[in-house]
């Protein structure tokens, strides 16, 4: 069983654990994720990790509450515990001194590129951050982001905050030079501008997070087109060449199984959601 | 009726004592187990007819090298408790093997009533021992060798990792089995299914390993959470076992098969046997299944993904097999079971590619006949294309079983650690890996076989892992 330290909001319905879980601690990287399963009925999801403390014994992940899944997880508490945790699992983020690297990051997997971002500083590169989201009340992690990057700004669908939309990133490529790109976020977005980095040859990292059950190689739910060729997600990624990635196989992949998941989010609505679960 | 035996010989009755199984029309449309096992009277019965052979064939037939006229002696005279602990002596998981075990192959193909009639059924009768001393609970615990203070690290809970664990813990030996799914049993709970093999059967044996002392520690992927250098030199393990299996799906590698709807054996697998998706949305994990399924494969594989399918509600299911049915290599067995339960099985046929709907979920296969021409290294006739006969089948579900391969973690952490080039590993006939103190058996080792072979190899391995440790 593994205890939930601590629980906070980022945003709405978006929520991070910091979890008792030693091992995993000590020997997460940035890039890897865990597979997590709630209790006994449960499924198999796979989470980002966003942080990792070895001393305190903990790591910590973000989710969206999309699903039956993640919105039973949102209504567990620090002190509940989780079933089972695996990790942790894929392939590290190559890190080391690029020069000058440009972060891109939207929705939830914002708080597992500020790994990224640190990390990338600590190996001496300048760092150029972009956080986007929706809208504004769906921005989280402006401050910790802030901090270690060296230019840093906010962009938002509906230009409620920041920039409007990703179209001003075509500017800032022209403007200047960069090293590489790593994109953090919803497929639609990585599509988006890993498209944009193309016609620059910026080497465009991306990470997948296609369906998942063992996250170790066994089912193959994850395959992936990179570059032509079938990749698991799991043991071969999650990191790819976003310039290479087939993403509309992706989603079409992703939403494989969309009613059947929106058969069991009801069923928990219906249960009483939350309330069952505590 | 064969004509009665003219020669005034002691009575031996050739017929098999026949195993109740549910019906056909019944079992297509649940989840139960098929067979239903012996009653005590069949078992006695059945157990009578062993010839109990001054020199026992079956024995030499048996992987683990049970007892075997010994426990069938010990069945018919009612004494039930030695009986199984005869079993147990070297087989720690008698109720999975007597359920999945291709004892045709093995024992019973070379019992000597084989000959004149039919073999004496061992592994139902191997059955039928374990779930008696289940169903009675508090299963005995064989005495075990003082404590030795050496410790042994089993790396997957699958067969061979389960019974050297048994092997090493009765030995005295501290046994840590690391798996790493959410629950034990590897192959045994994600593979094979319910109706196959229940899981409350493999919790139950996994959980009387861990009665004779083995600890097991599930979600634990070594080679990312631990590394095995780090096993044996930080964590304290005296040795380290490698039982990972073959868990790697293979695909055809044709034009299509990113669609939706088209399910690796093991993804399908793994949802409905490991994460029960046939209770969905009682469990979390969901299955979708068409009106025409495809399994494409002949292996066991298939065959129970054949099955699962239908019982998924499936209307029509299909296998399709590149060659024909002489050379299926699943257990003829279970061909039979799935053809009452209406399985079409159409040979000679190798898919081509997949077409999609508007939507990218797959609705049609083409598939191009073939014939076989001479044999290759598998002995088997090898199957050949027959030029310009492609046809088109319709489908909205496929499940590819054409084989799994090793898995490359523990390969890939290990530095030094010798690997063959189909990524299996390399041991000696004990298991030994190239590296001190480092074994491995199993499917991880010859590639995809069977639960019994990999078990053999956990025994064999346990032997010397034991010699290793006390010479240390």
């Amino acid at each position: 069983m593994y205890k939930i330290v601590s629980k906070r909001e980022l945003a709405p319905k978006i929520k991070y654990f910091d979890v008792q879980a030693p091992e995993i601690a000590e020997k997460a990287q940035p890039g890897q994720f865990i597979m997590l399963v709630i209790g006994e009925m449960g499924e198999r999801i796979p989470l980002t990790i966003a942080g990792s403390d070895a001393k305190r014994g903990t790591i910590s992940f973000a989710f969206n509450e999309v699903g039956k899944t993640t919105e039973h997880l949102g209504c567990l508490n620090a002190g509940d515990c989780i079933a089972s945790i695996t990790g942790p699992l894929g392939k590290p983020s190559e890190i080391k001194n690029y020069g000058n690297v440009l972060c891109v990051a939207g929705g939830v997997m914002v708080a597992p590129m500020l790994l990224q971002v640190r990390a990338l500083r600590e190996a001496g590169n300048t760092v150029t951050t972009i956080v986007a989201a929706r809208i504004k009340e769906l921005l989280f992690f402006e401050e910790e982001m802030k901090y270690p990057s060296d230019k840093f700004c906010v962009a938002t669908d509906d230009g409620s905050k920041g920039f409007k939309g990703l179209d001003f990133l075509k500017e800032i490529l022209e403007k200047e030079k960069f090293d590489r790109c790593i994109v953090y976020g919803p497929v639609v977005m990585m599509k988006t501008v890993a498209q944009m980095t193309k016609p620059f040859n910026l080497p465009t990292i991306v990470t997948l997070t296609p369906i998942m059950i063992d996250g170790m190689g066994m089912c193959g739910v994850c395959r992936v087109t990179v570059g032509g060729k079938m990749k698991f997600g799991c043991v071969d990624g999650p990191e790819f060449d976003g310039h290479a990635v087939d993403f509309d196989e992706l989603v079409n992949r992703q939403r494989m199984l969309l009613p059947e998941e929106r058969l069991s989010s009801f069923m928990w609505e219906l249960q009483g959601g939350c309330a069952c679960g505590r | 009726m064969p004509v009665a035996d003219s020669k005034p010989k002691p009575k031996i009755k050739k017929e098999v004592e026949q195993m109740p199984k549910q019906e056909p029309e019944v079992r297509r449309k649940n989840f139960n187990e098929v067979a239903l096992g012996y009653t005590e009277e069949q078992a006695k019965a059945e157990a009578s007819r062993c010839l109990q052979c001054g020199k026992p064939q079956c024995v030499a037939g048996c992987p683990v090298e049970i007892c075997i006229p010994d426990f069938v002696k010990l069945l018919r005279e009612g004494k039930y408790e030695e009986a199984i602990a005869k079993i147990k002596e070297k087989n720690a998981l008698p109720a999975i093997c007597g359920r999945v075990c291709p004892q045709e192959e093995q024992c019973q193909k070379m019992c000597v009533l084989g000959k004149v009639g039919d073999p004496v059924s061992i592994g139902r009768l191997e059955r039928w021992l374990a779930d008696w001393e289940r169903d009675r609970g508090n299963a005995k615990i064989p005495e075990k060798a003082s404590p030795t203070g050496k410790k042994v690290a089993m790396i997957g809970a699958g067969p061979a990792g389960l019974t050297a664990a048994a092997d090493l813990a009765k030995l005295g030996h501290k046994v840590m089995i690391y798996e790493a799914l959410h629950v034990p049993g590897g192959v045994l709970v994600y593979g094979i299914p319910e109706f196959r093999l229940p899981k409350r059967i493999v919790q139950a044996e996994a959980d009387y390993i861990q009665r004779l002392g083995a600890e097991l520690q599930l979600g634990y992927l070594i080679g990312r959470v631990y590394t095995i250098p780090e096993l044996l030199k930080q964590r304290g393990f005296d040795a380290v076992f490698i039982g990972t299996g073959a868990g790697l799906p293979a695909f055809l590698g044709i034009p299509g098969e990113s669609l939706g709807g088209i399910y690796s054996a093991n993804e399908f697998l793994i949802r409905v046997n490991l994460m029960k998706a046939y209770a969905f949305p009682v469990y979390d994990t969901p299955i979708r299944i068409g009106k025409h399924v495809v399994v494409i494969g002949g292996g066991n594989v298939a065959m129970d993904s054949a099955r699962s399918a239908l019982r998924l509600g499936a209307e029509e299911v299909c296998i399709v097999y590149r060659r024909s049915r002489e050379e299926m290599p699943a257990r003829k067995e279970e061909i039979e079971n799935a053809e009452e339960e209406g399985i079409i099985c159409k040979f000679l046929a190798n898919p081509t590619r997949f077409f999609g709907d508007d939507k990218g979920w797959v609705k049609a296969m083409e598939c191009v006949c073939m014939e076989l021409g001479p044999p290759d290294q598998s002995g088997r006739r090898r199957p050949v294309p027959v030029k310009g006969s492609e046809f088109v089948m319709d489908t909205d579900t496929v499940v590819e079983a054409v084989g799994r391969t090793p898995n490359p973690i523990i390969q890939s952490t290990t530095e030094g650690l010798a690997v063959t080039k189909w990524g299996t590993i390399v041991t000696d006939a004990n298991g030994r890996t190239n590296l001190d103190g480092v074994y491995a058996g199993g499917d991880i080792v010859t590639g995809e076989a069977t639960v019994i072979s990999a078990m053999g190899a956990g025994k064999k391995a346990a032997r010397a892992i034991h010699e290793y440790i006390m010479k240390k």
